[in-house]
C-alpha cells in the first residue's frame, strides 16, 4: 500500500475510520429523504430516536476507532491524503460530540414541538452541523478545518432562528450569523498568513517545517496565530469575543442553545488544542501568553458578568463563558496533562451544560420568551425532583465534590500546578468562588425564595405555569446528565484514564 | 495499629449516608417516621462511636482503625481513614452531639428534608475526622457546605438566605487556596520523592520531602482555608450572621462540630504535614488567635442578641484553641485539643438553651427577657452551668482546656499568655452580665408565664451536663488518650523543624513528659 500511494490519483480511504461523520449525514440525508417521500409526518419522536441512534452508531464507530489507536501495533494514522487524523483524541471528542448531539435531540423532542416547530429539520441541521464539528476536531488540515467550521456554524444559524415566529429567536439568529461570518473571517486570515508563513496548510508540514527551521517571516506567523485565535475563541466564546454568547444564547431555541453551548464548543475546543498545542507546540512561548491572558479575561468575564443576570438562560450563558475560561487554562498549558484535563472538562461539561438547558426548557415553558429568575422561585415544591437535579446539576457546575464538574475543576487546577503556573490555578478557583454566588442565586431562588410556598404539600400547590407533564426526552435526557455527573464525580478513574490516553497526535511517523 | 475486622470507621461515614437514603425515601406526609429514621440512624453512630472510644488504645499515639480501600487510582487517590487521639474525641463529640441536635430540636416545617440534611452533615462531619487521605479530607471539607447551607437557608430566621450565602462563599473562597495547596503538595512531592503520585497524608507527612520554602506557600494556602473555618480574627465576619440565623440544630452543630474542622484542620494538615513552615508560621497565628480572643469579647460584651452574643463567644474560644495549638507544647496542644472538645459541649449545649428560650418566648433580645429564673429555675440552672463551664470555672470542663492552653503557651509566648488571660476575665464579663440581665429581676408579664424545661428538654441537656461536669471534675481518662498522640506530634514538629520545646515549666520528674500533662489536667480538676 505504501508503494503504490503514488501511483493512484484519488486516495485511498479508510471507511472504517469515517464512521461517526458518515452516521450523521446519512441519518441527515436519510430523514430529510423519508420526510419529503412521505406524505404524511412521521410518529412523534421518530426523527429524535433516529438522531440518537445516529450518535450511538457513531460512538461505536469511536470505540473502534479508540481500540485501533491504542493498539500499539498500529497506533495513530491519518486518512484521505492527511485531512484528517484519527488518534484517540479524535475518539474521545467524537464520543463527546455524539453525546451532546444525542442529549440535545432528545431535549429538541421535547420542546420544539410543544413550540410548534415541527418536522424534520432541526434534526438535520443538528447532524449536520454534528458532523461539521466532528471534522473540526479531527481536521489535520487548516482548510479541513475551516470547512468543518462553517459546516458546524452555517448549521447552527439557521437553527438558532428554527423559531422564526419568535423576534428573540430571529435576532439571535442574526447577531450569531453576522458576528460568526466576522471571525469566520479572522479565521481564514489566520490561515493564509499561516499558509504564507510556512508554506502549507496541512497541520503535520506546518508542524515539521516549524521544527525544521526557523520561518523568516516570524511576523507573519505571530500574526496568523493571533487570527486563528480569535476565530475559534469566537466559538469557543472566550472573552473579549464572548459579546455574542449571552444574546444568542438567550435567543435560540433552548434545546439550540444545549447544543450550542455542548458540541459547538467541544469541536472548537478540538481544533484549538490540535492546532495551537499540538501543531505550533515549537511556539510555546509566542502564544501560551496570548491563550492566558485569554483565559483569565474569561473567567472573570464569566463570573463577574453572571452574577448581575437576571435571566437564568443569561446566567447560564455568561457560566458556560467562565468554564471555557477553565478549559483555556488546561489548553494553555501546553502540555499531556493540560490536554487531558482540558478534555475531562468537555466531557463533564457537555453533560452538566445539557442537563441544565434541558431544565431550563422545562420551566420555561411554552413560549421560552425570557426565563426570569423569579420563574423558579418555590420550584422545590412544585416539582421537587427538578428542583433538585438543577441544584445538583448547578453545585456540580459550581464545583462542589462528588461530582464530575468538581474533577473537572480538580485535574484543570492539578495541570496548571503541574506546569508550575500556581497563579492561573488560583485565579481559576477564585473565579469558581465568584462564579458560585450565580448558581447560588438559582438554588435560593428555587428553595428559599418563598416559605409560605415551601410549607405548601406538593399537591396542592399553587402552580404560577401550569405544570404539564415531562416530556419522555426531556425526562432521558436530563436523567442521563444527571447520572453521569454524579457516577463519574464519585468513580472517574475510568472517564480519567480515557482523558488520560486520548492526548491528539501529529501523525509525523507513518505506521 | 489494630485491625478490626469490621470496617467501623468507613461505616461512621456511610451509616448517616444510608440513613439520609432512608429518609428520602420516605412519603413526605409521614414526618414523623423521617425523624424517627434520623434520630435512629444517628443513635447508631453514637453507639458505634462509643464502642470505638472503648476498643482504642490509649497507649498508642499513633493511627488506629485504619482502613485503605482503593478510590481513584491513577491519581493515587485512596479511601484513606484512620483516628488518634486527636480526631477520637472529635469523632465521638460529633457522634453525641448529631442525635442530640436531631431528637432536641423539631424543625417548623419539612422534616423530611430537614433530617436528611442532617445526616448528610453527620456523614461529611464524620468524613473529615476520619480523613488520611488529602483529597479525601476535601471533598468531606467541602461537601458539609452544601447540607450546612440549606439548613441555614430553608429553617434558619430572618437573615437567612444571606446568612446561608455568605458562610457557603466564604468558606469556598478559603477552600479555593486550599484545593491548589492540596494539588501542589501531591506534586511537590511526587516529584522531590520520585515515587508515584499520592494523595496519602501520612506518607507525604512522613517523607517531608518539600523544599522549606514551597511548603511555607503550601502552609498558607491550607492555613488560609482553615483560618476561615475556625474563623481567625479578620475572616470571622460570617460566623455571627451563620450561627444567628441558623436553626438551632444548625447552629449546635456548627459551633460543636463544625467549627472543629479548621482547629483540627491546623492540627492534622498545618502541624503534621508542614511542621516547619508551621513553626515559621505560628507567631502571626498567635497573634490572631490573641486578638481574636479580645476582640470576641468585647464584641460579644456590647451584643443585644443572646444567640449573637453566644456567637462572638465562639471567636474568642476558638481564639484559645489555636493559640493552645500554635504554642507548640505538649500542654497547651493537649489543652487545644480538649477545649475543641469542651467547646463543641458547652456552646452546642448553650445554643440549646438558647433555641429553648426562643421557643418559649419568641424573642433573642436581652432587653426583652428578664428574670427567667423565677418561672423556669431548671432552665435557669442548666443554663448556669453551662456557662460557668464556657467562663472557666474550675471543676468544670473549660478550666481544664483554658488552663493547659495557658500554661502550654505561656512557656513559649509570654506576652500573649498574659493577653489572653485578660480574655478569660472579660468572657467571665459579659457571660454573667448576659446572664444577670437574662434570668434574674423581676420577670414582666411575659416572661412570667414562661413553662420551665419538659422531661424530653431535659434527657437532651442531660449528657452535655453530664460532660461538662465529668471533664471538669475528672479529665484523666480524656486526656490520657489525647497525649501519646499530642507528643508524638509536638516530636514529629521538632523532628523536622529547629524548633525545641521549652522545659516544662513545672518541676516533672525527669523521664516522664506524658504524665506531667496528665498531672496539670488532674491537677487543674481538683
Amino acid at each position: 500500500m505504501i508503494a503504490v500511494v503514488e501511483s493512484i490519483p484519488t486516495p485511498p480511504v479508510a471507511w472504517s475510520a469515517l464512521v461517526p461523520i458518515l452516521a450523521f449525514t446519512g441519518a441527515a440525508l436519510l430523514l430529510l429523504l423519508v420526510s419529503a417521500l412521505t406524505p404524511r409526518r412521521l410518529p412523534r419522536g421518530t426523527y429524535a430516536v433516529v438522531t440518537v441512534l445516529a450518535s450511538a452508531v457513531a460512538m461505536g464507530g469511536a470505540v473502534g476507532t479508540w481500540l485501533q489507536v491504542t493498539d500499539t501495533a498500529k497506533g495513530p494514522y491519518t486518512v484521505i491524503s492527511g485531512a484528517l487524523t484519527i488518534d484517540g483524541f479524535t475518539a474521545f471528542l467524537t464520543v463527546v460530540i455524539a453525546a451532546g448531539l444525542a442529549l440535545s435531540a432528545l431535549l429538541a423532542d421535547g420542546t420544539l414541538r410543544r413550540q410548534g416547530v415541527h418536522g424534520p429539520e432541526p434534526y438535520v441541521l443538528l447532524l449536520l452541523s454534528a458532523s461539521g464539528g466532528l471534522v473540526m476536531a479531527m481536521a489535520n488540515d487548516l482548510i479541513v478545518l475551516f470547512l468543518g467550521l462553517e459546516v458546524l456554524s452555517i448549521s447552527l444559524y439557521v437553527l438558532a432562528g428554527m423559531n422564526a415566529r419568535r423576534s428573540a429567536s430571529r435576532e439571535s439568529a442574526m447577531k450569531y450569523f453576522v458576528l460568526g461570518a466576522f471571525s469566520s473571517a479572522f479565521l481564514l486570515y489566520g490561515i493564509a498568513l499561516t499558509y504564507g508563513a510556512t508554506g502549507s496548510t496541512n497541520l503535520t508540514s506546518i508542524h515539521n517545517f516549524l521544527a525544521a527551521d526557523l520561518p523568516q517571516k516570524e511576523g507573519l506567523l505571530l500574526a496568523g496565530f493571533a487570527l486563528l485565535l480569535v476565530g475559534l475563541g469566537f466559538k469557543v466564546s472566550a472573552a473579549p469575543f464572548h459579546v455574542w454568547t449571552p444574546d444568542v444564547y438567550q435567543g435560540a431555541p433552548t434545546p439550540i442553545t444545549a447544543f450550542m453551548a455542548s458540541v459547538s464548543k467541544a469541536a472548537a475546543f478540538g481544533a484549538l488544542l490540535r492546532v495551537f498545542v499540538v501543531t505550533f507546540s515549537g511556539y510555546n512561548a509566542d502564544w501560551q501568553p496570548l491563550i492566558a491572558a485569554l483565559a483569565v479575561l474569561t473567567l472573570l468575564v464569566g463570573a463577574l458578568f453572571a452574577i448581575v443576570q437576571d435571566d437564568v438562560k443569561r446566567m447560564m450563558a455568561y457560566s458556560s463563558i467562565g468554564h471555557a475560561g477553565f478549559i483555556l487554562v488546561g489548553v494553555q498549558l501546553a502540555s499531556q496533562q493540560g490536554t487531558s484535563s482540558a478534555l475531562f472538562y468537555l466531557i463533564a461539561y457537555t453533560f452538566l451544560v445539557v442537563g441544565s438547558f434541558g431544565v431550563i426548557a422545562v420551566v420555561g415553558g411554552d413560549d421560552e420568551g425570557h426565563h426570569p429568575l423569579s420563574d423558579y422561585r418555590g420550584l422545590s415544591s412544585r416539582r421537587p425532583g427538578l428542583a433538585l437535579t438543577f441544584t445538583v446539576l448547578l453545585l456540580a457546575q459550581a464545583g462542589v465534590p462528588l461530582t464530575s464538574g468538581f474533577l473537572a475543576k480538580f485535574y484543570v487546577i492539578g495541570a496548571a500546578v503541574q506546569a508550575g503556573t500556581y497563579w492561573l490555578a488560583v485565579v481559576a478557583m477564585l473565579s469558581a468562588v465568584i462564579a458560585a454566588f450565580l448558581y447560588l442565586r438559582i438554588v435560593v431562588a428555587m428553595y428559599m425564595a418563598d416559605p409560605e410556598d415551601a410549607t405548601d404539600e406538593p399537591a396542592a400547590g399553587p402552580a404560577r405555569r401550569p405544570t404539564a407533564r415531562l416530556a419522555i426526552g426531556v425526562r432521558v435526557a436530563v436523567g442521563l446528565a444527571l447520572a453521569f455527573t454524579l457516577v463519574v464525580g464519585i468513580l472517574p478513574d475510568r472517564v480519567v484514564g480515557w482523558a488520560d490516553d486520548a492526548v491528539p497526535v501529529l501523525t509525523t511517523v507513518r505506521h | 495499629m489494630t485491625e478490626p475486622g469490621f470496617p467501623l470507621l468507613t461505616s461512621l461515614v456511610v451509616v448517616p449516608v444510608v440513613g439520609a437514603l432512608l429518609v428520602a425515601l420516605v412519603p413526605r406526609s409521614r414526618p414523623e417516621i423521617a425523624r424517627l429514621v434520623g434520630v435512629a440512624t444517628s443513635a447508631v453512630v453514637g453507639a458505634l462511636s462509643i464502642w470505638m472510644l472503648t476498643q482504642f488504645d490509649r497507649h498508642d499515639g499513633d493511627f488506629q482503625f485504619t482502613a485503605q480501600y482503593k478510590w481513584i487510582e491513577r491519581l493515587g487517590i485512596s479511601w484513606h481513614v484512620g483516628i488518634d487521639g486527636i480526631s477520637l474525641f472529635l469523632v465521638v463529640l460529633t457522634a453525641v452531639l448529631f442525635p442530640i441536635a436531631l431528637a432536641g430540636v423539631k424543625p417548623h416545617h419539612d422534616t423530611k428534608s430537614y433530617t436528611a440534611w442532617l445526616l448528610v452533615l453527620e456523614a461529611g462531619c464524620m468524613g473529615v475526622f476520619v480523613a488520611l487521605d488529602l483529597f479525601l479530607f476535601f471533598v468531606m471539607f467541602e461537601i458539609v457546605l452544601v447540607p450546612m447551607y440549606f439548613l441555614i437557608g430553608g429553617w434558619g430566621y430572618g437573615e437567612r438566605v444571606h446568612a446561608a450565602t455568605k458562610f457557603f462563599l466564604f468558606t469556598m473562597f478559603g477552600s479555593a487556596f486550599m484545593l491548589v495547596g492540596i494539588v501542589a503538595t501531591a506534586w511537590l512531592h511526587q516529584r522531590a520523592s520520585g515515587g508515584p503520585i499520592t494523595f496519602d497524608l501520612v506518607t507525604i507527612a512522613q517523607s517531608q520531602s518539600i523544599a522549606a520554602t514551597s511548603a511555607r506557600w503550601l502552609f498558607v494556602s491550607f492555613a488560609i482555608a482553615f483560618a476561615v473555618k475556625v474563623p481567625l480574627f479578620p475572616l470571622h465576619t460570617w460566623l455571627p450572621d451563620a450561627h444567628t440565623q441558623a436553626p438551632t440544630a444548625g447552629s449546635v452543630i456548627l459551633a460543636g462540630v463544625m467549627l472543629k474542622l479548621g482547629t483540627y484542620g491546623f492540627l492534622r494538615f498545618g502541624l503534621y504535614l508542614f511542621p516547619a513552615a508551621a513553626v515559621w508560621a505560628a507567631p502571626v497565628l498567635v497573634t490572631l488567635a490573641v486578638i481574636g480572643i479580645t476582640y470576641g469579647a468585647v464584641v460579644a460584651a456590647v451584643q443585644r442578641d443572646l444567640k449573637r452574643l453566644v456567637a462572638y463567644s465562639s471567636v474568642a474560644h476558638l481564639g484559645f484553641i489555636v493559640l493552645g495549638t500554635f504554642a507548640l507544647t505538649n500542654q497547651g496542644l493537649t489543652g487545644g485539643v480538649l477545649q475543641m472538645i469542651n467547646h463543641g459541649v458547652s456552646t452546642g449545649a448553650l445554643f440549646l438553651l438558647v433555641g429553648m428560650i426562643y421557643e418559649r418566648r419568641h424573642t433573642r433580645m436581652i432587653s426583652e427577657l428578664g428574670g427567667l429564673q423565677r418561672p423556669a429555675p431548671l432552665l435557669a440552672g442548666a443554663f448556669m452551668v453551662v456557662m460557668l463551664s464556657s467562663i472557666g470555672l474550675p471543676l468544670l470542663n473549660g478550666f481544664v482546656g483554658e488552663y493547659l492552653i495557658l500554661l502550654g503557651s505561656f512557656a513559649t509566648r509570654r506576652w500573649w499568655t498574659v493577653v489572653a488571660a485578660a480574655g478569660v476575665i472579660l468572657a467571665a464579663v459579659y457571660l454573667l452580665w448576659a446572664y444577670q440581665r437574662v434570668f434574674h429581676g423581676e420577670p414582666d408579664e411575659a416572661n412570667a408565664s414562661m413553662p420551665d424545661l419538659n422531661w424530653g428538654e431535659g434527657l437532651i441537656l442531660a449528657p452535655l451536663l453530664a460532660a461538662i461536669i465529668f471533664i471538669g471534675v475528672y479529665p484523666k481518662p480524656v486526656l490520657e488518650r489525647i497525649e501519646p498522640s499530642v507528643e508524638r506530634l509536638v516530636a514529629h514538629v521538632e523532628e523536622h523543624s529547629s524548633y525545641r520545646q521549652p522545659i516544662p515549666p513545672l518541676p516533672t520528674p525527669p523521664n516522664a513528659t506524658g504524665s506531667s500533662s496528665s498531672g496539670d489536667g488532674k491537677g487543674g480538676g481538683e
